[in-house]
């Protein structure tokens, strides 16, 4: 079984590579880009019945840094 | 006085502080590997050194934080042991929850590599007695995720009880408020970006970082 955490900045966390990222493609000639986030993904291979609240503490304890982050679990359907 | 320097995989001013901790104290500091779950006996200072552990995988500090030795800082840190956590150091011990907010990348993506100067913004802690009121010092830094940032609840609070030990007189990272170094609520854990053992002895260019040992060996030992 596989999960998806998407680990993203909180809203008013300042993103200077958000910012960057946005300027390079303005750069690029890219019109209509109101604003970029840049955050990560990390995709978990996990035994099956691995619980929700155990992947919840997986973020809270290393993967996000709650202070400056939100994540959200998705897990993915196994093929 | 007994002082631990702790060793990550890619601590790479662990040696920097052990000399300066030695030079003032007279004392070889233990060097504590990372694995290790418990420190000397008696130990009365630890510091947690700059560099890049674990590569920054994560987040910087994010994996140092979680390391085996840090449980044995945490509870030493409770018990009251000044523990001083410098530039990587001080994301580990905000990674750890030693210290409130966060160090995020610097606020114009550049690696931060110069003597800057700093105001005394609290020269009554444990660390800073040996400096003057609002005095102003120069520290250099070495850094590229050296902003710091928390919520302004936790701004105004950490401001309002003293707790910013040192702020940067100028712009270099984006840090809110130019917070420089932060003491947690007991005032025994101090974090900062800029690196005192750095400027100990004249050949550094610089003396101002020796008083934050002084001072620390005047009240431990």
């Amino acid at each position: 079984m596989k999960a998806r955490v998407f680990i993203t900045l909180k809203n008013g966390v300042l993103d200077p590579q958000g910012k960057a990222i946005h300027h390079a493609l303005e750069g690029l000639g890219f019109s209509g880009v109101n604003d970029v986030r840049a955050g990560k993904m990390i995709e978990l291979d996990l035994a099956d019945g691995t619980s929700d609240a155990a992947i919840e503490d997986m973020c809270r304890k290393l993967l996000a840094n709650t202070v400056i982050e939100n994540f959200r679990i998705e897990r993915l359907e196994t093929a | 006085m007994k002082s631990a320097v702790i060793v990550f995989p890619g601590s790479n001013c662990d040696r920097d502080l052990a000399v300066a901790l030695e030079q003032v104290t007279g004392r070889k500091p233990a060097m504590v590997w990372h694995r290790e779950s418990e420190l000397p006996d008696g130990v009365d200072f630890i510091g947690v050194p700059g560099g890049f552990s674990y590569g920054d995988y994560l987040r910087s500090g994010a994996m140092a934080a979680r390391s085996p030795v840090m449980q044995a800082v945490k509870d030493a840190a409770a018990r009251g042991v000044p523990v001083i956590g410098i530039c990587n150091g001080f994301q580990v011990l905000t990674e750890a929850g030693l210290l409130p907010g966060a160090l995020m990348r610097n606020a114009r993506l550049s690696f931060v590599c110069r003597p800057v100067p700093l105001r005394v913004e609290n020269s009554q802690s444990l660390f800073t007695a040996q400096y003057g009121a609002k005095e102003e010092i120069v520290f250099p830094v070495a850094h590229h995720d050296g902003n710091y940032q928390a919520d302004e609840a936790t701004l105004d609070r950490i401001e309002g009880e003293g707790r910013v030990a040192f702020r940067y007189l100028d712009e270099v990272n984006g840090s809110a408020r130019r917070i420089a170094g932060i003491l947690n609520d007991a005032g025994n854990v101090l974090g900062l970006m800029p690196h005192p053992e750095r400027v100990i002895e004249p050949a550094h260019g610089g003396t101002d970082g020796r008083r934050l040992f002084e001072g620390l060996l005047e009240t431990v030992a």
